[in-house]
């Protein structure tokens, strides 16, 4: 099994989500943006200062940082 | 007669970018009020419309992506729909983003209202080969659903209509349509919603099942209402609550709030699965297109600086021409008023008080018009967000989001259209640190008092300490965001999780209301504390009246006069008009004499006396002392008050104004310390003015004057004290 932190993914890789760590309003914030449990996500890239970076979710692009991406577990898709 | 016409509330609710303010300024066009939410500094924007016999009042309610009350936006909206009871409230679905748009609608859904959904943008869905099935969407969310196009004017009317019909419909609950949720979660609610209910006699002050779900959430705000309802009672909810949270947490080894997001959105996807057909694979995604060039790793801050730079560029060269415009209309007004005024105190007034201070800030309207024009083309193009996306990781160092780097840009033009640029940004705290320290970035009208006293004291090394001069402002900003980041606006630093919505042409009648909307507010409130302001300093400049002069300076002027009345008659003709000259200089020179003078015996001279102790450590003399309080109400005033101070005609106010520093003992160091000063301390009236109105706070605008100028006069006190230990002068 392929498991590894979003925040390690590179430009182009594709995921699904495997776990959301971390705690509070930025965990729910992350679940009510539709980013969830066995979503598939790609990772579109990285801002030029390599954070944040832009994924997009179930066709709609969204950014997160690179701290808060180091949250989300997630499973690479071949 | 007519019969008075039936009163509704009709509320907009929809996710940022879905297309609401679109709807929202089709239908009330320029009837629409914007003022802000009480206590809050979210924007609010509602217009009264007529329609078939209906006054309906329109609330455009703040975007969010749910009510789960963590910004201030989300409990705004939560509580208009709780407290205020609008007849009808339309939530506006992305069609595009049917996911995201309807976890927001089924939220709204679960309150105790009357909804209707406007499945807005489907055209942009179907080009993206999405075919939504309204009608069985509606069946299935038992919410009646209308197709709307909110830019082509498509559906609208019939929105409205249905919403008249709605409102006049019924009862509005019906238990059948809530979302279920999974078995465990069920039967916490089903025993926290019967605990209440054991206790009839008790007054709830939502809905029985909706509150029951909001104690699960732990929602804060919903708890401490059913506390303040339920009285001793409000105790053993609570412990019954916490019971049972306990319990879901023990069994799935999660917060339930976390649970229930999910089956939300299970919930969804599986309407979706029912209501939505995909067919083939997605088109060309335009929008992204254009980010491989607008955010690429090489391109990308390129055009945003370019951007930025045409921006200014434009503000301030095609704002010069109407800027000369309004400035010869205020100098025409003033010339009409001096003609028709009888001399005297009124006439001094009107000139020197209202049409002076007023004039100084209108001229500044043409620049305010053209920034706010591109700021609403930023955002509604969707730039906005990619500038956010770019500059995020240098503004994050601050603790600040990537938005803020607009308003603090805009600072050094003027702080004024910088403050209510940080309206774009999302989190109240934010915001509320964006207006603190965007002041600290030199704004233009400070750089003429640094350019006659870097010019005086540093030679040719002026350019450098000007620089040095910006580049402290922005240290200091940092540090101040530092440290209010780990004080007073502590907490959650907004997570960054944006939206990086669609390009879209923007329209050009929601780029003007959107210009209008903000360039009005400033020419209202301004106006009026304005207008005090300059009043108000006039006034301490021109009181007393009467003042004992040491030298009589009417009898200088006769002399004089009479002196070279007797040699004009002894000199050839040729050389009179020499003469002539000479002796007007002469009589300037004392007229100036007597207006340093005045102005040293004038209220704010004294005031300027009575402060002395107070800026003696820091270097800085009670004529310096009286110009930086002049410069509260303008900056460039500050530079004016030293010349009239100083007594120095105001035809030859640089060279001579630098002498003149030179000889009544200012030296290079506190130069540098006055211009410390002048960089950090308090903002000008129209600054003021616009922190007071963006922050809705009079004790934030407070803490902002004091904040700043405490800094400001310790870092003076640092420069001079310092400088003076070191040996300088």
């Amino acid at each position: 099994m392929d498991s590894m932190r979003l925040s390690d993914m590179r430009e182009g890789q594709r995921a699904t989500i495997v776990r959301i760590g971390g705690s509070g309003p930025l965990r729910r914030r992350i679940l009510e943006m539709g980013i969830l449990k066995g979503t598939e996500i790609r990772v579109e890239k990285y801002a030029p200062l390599r954070d944040p970076l832009e994924i997009v979710v179930k066709g709609s692009h969204l950014s997160l940082r690179v701290e808060e991406a180091a949250q989300i577990t997630v499973e690479k898709v071949r | 007669m007519n019969a008075p016409a039936k009163r509704l509330t009709i509320a907009l609710a929809g996710n940022p970018n879905s297309g609401k303010t679109t709807i929202f300024n089709n239908l009330t066009g320029t009837r629409q009020k914007v003022g802000n939410w009480p206590g809050v500094t979210v924007e609010k924007k509602e217009g009264v419309i007529q329609r078939d016999g209906y006054e309906l009042k329109i609330v455009d309610l703040p975007g969010t992506y749910s009510l789960t009350p963590f910004s201030i936006e989300e409990i705004v909206a939560r509580d208009f729909v709780l407290e205020a009871h609008p007849d009808v409230v339309i939530d506006i679905i992305d069609a595009s983003n049917l996911d995201r748009s309807l976890y927001l609608a089924t939220q709204v859904r679960e309150l105790d209202c009357k909804v209707l959904f406007a499945l807005n943008m489907a055209d942009v869905a179907r080009s993206r080969g999405i075919k939504i099935d309204a009608q069985k969407l509606s069946e299935l969310l038992e919410v009646p659903v209308v197709f709307t196009v909110g830019n082509k004017h498509e559906g609208i009317d019939v929105l409205i209509a249905e919403a008249i019909a709605l409102s006049e419909r019924g009862a509005a609950a019906t238990p059948s349509r809530k979302v279920k949720y999974s078995k465990d979660i069920e039967a916490a609610i089903g025993a926290l919603r019967d605990f209440m209910a054991a206790r009839s006699d008790l007054a709830l002050p939502y809905e029985p099942r909706w509150t029951a779900i909001k104690l699960l959430e732990d929602d804060k705000i919903v708890t401490a209402r059913v506390l303040e309802k339920t009285g001793a009672f409000g105790a053993e909810i609570l412990a019954e609550t916490a019971r049972l949270r306990s319990h879901l947490m023990d069994r799935f080894d999660d917060d339930p709030e976390i649970l229930m997001t999910d089956e939300r959105y299970g919930f969804i996807a599986g309407i979706i699965k029912e209501v939505v057909t995909t067919s083939t694979r997605q088109r060309v995604d335009i929008s992204r297109n254009i980010d491989l060039v607008l955010t690429n790793r090489f391109f990308g801050f390129p055009i945003f600086f370019f951007f930025i730079w045409a921006m200014f560029q434009l503000t301030f060269t095609l704002g010069a021409y109407p800027m000369e415009w309004l400035d010869a209309g205020v100098g025409w007004i003033a010339q009409g008023f001096s003609a028709l005024l009888p001399d005297g105190l009124l006439k001094d007034l009107v000139l020197d008080g209202v049409i002076a201070g007023v004039g100084s800030i209108i001229v500044f309207l043409p620049n305010i018009l053209i920034l706010f024009f591109f700021i609403a083309l930023f955002e509604d193009t969707g730039y906005m967000a990619r500038a956010a996306f770019l500059m995020d990781r240098i503004m994050h160092l601050i603790g600040l989001h990537g938005k803020s780097f607009i308003p603090m840009l805009m600072g050094f033009g003027c702080n004024v259209p910088a403050i209510m640029a940080a309206r774009a940004l999302e989190s109240e705290k934010d915001r509320k640190l964006t207006i603190l320290i965007t002041p600290f970035m030199s704004c233009s009208a400070k750089l003429p008092v640094y350019i006659i006293l870097a010019g005086a004291f540093f030679g040719p090394r002026a350019g450098t300490v000007i620089f040095a001069i910006y580049l402290s402002g922005i240290l200091v900003s940092i540090v101040t965001g530092r440290l209010m980041r780990s004080t007073l606006l502590r907490g959650a630093d907004a997570p960054f999780v944006m939206e990086l919505p669609p390009y879209r042409v923007p329209m050009l009648k929601s780029l003007m209301i959107h210009m209008w909307d903000r360039s009005k507010i400033f020419l209202r409130k301004m106006g009026g504390i304005i207008l005090a302001g300059a009043v108000i300093i006039w006034f301490l400049t021109a009181f007393p009246r009467h003042i004992d002069y040491t030298t009589d300076y009417t009898a200088a002027a006769e002399q004089v006069g009479a002196a070279f009345n007797e040699r004009m008659l002894a000199a050839a003709p040729e050389a009179r008009a020499a003469l002539e000259a000479e002796r007007r200089t002469a009589l300037d020179k004392i007229e100036t004499a007597r207006e340093a003078e005045r102005t040293e015996k004038s209220y704010i001279g004294r005031i300027g006396r009575f402060l002395e102790p107070v800026f003696a450590p820091i270097g800085i003399s009670w004529r310096g002392g009286v110009a930086l309080l002049t410069g509260f109400v303008a900056k460039e005033i500050v530079i004016s008050t030293l010349g009239v101070l100083h007594a120095v005609d105001s035809a030859d106010e640089g060279d001579a104004l630098q002498r003149a520093l030179h000889r009544t003992g200012m030296t290079p160091l506190s130069a540098l310390s006055m211009m410390v000063f002048v960089l950090l301390y308090l903002p000008c009236l129209a600054t003021i003015a616009a922190i007071r109105r963006e922050t809705g706070s009079l004790r934030w605008t407070f803490f902002s004057i004091a904040y700043s100028t405490s800094l400001a006069w310790v870092a003076a006190f640092g420069v001079w004290q310092g400088g003076r230990l070191l040996g300088f002068s």
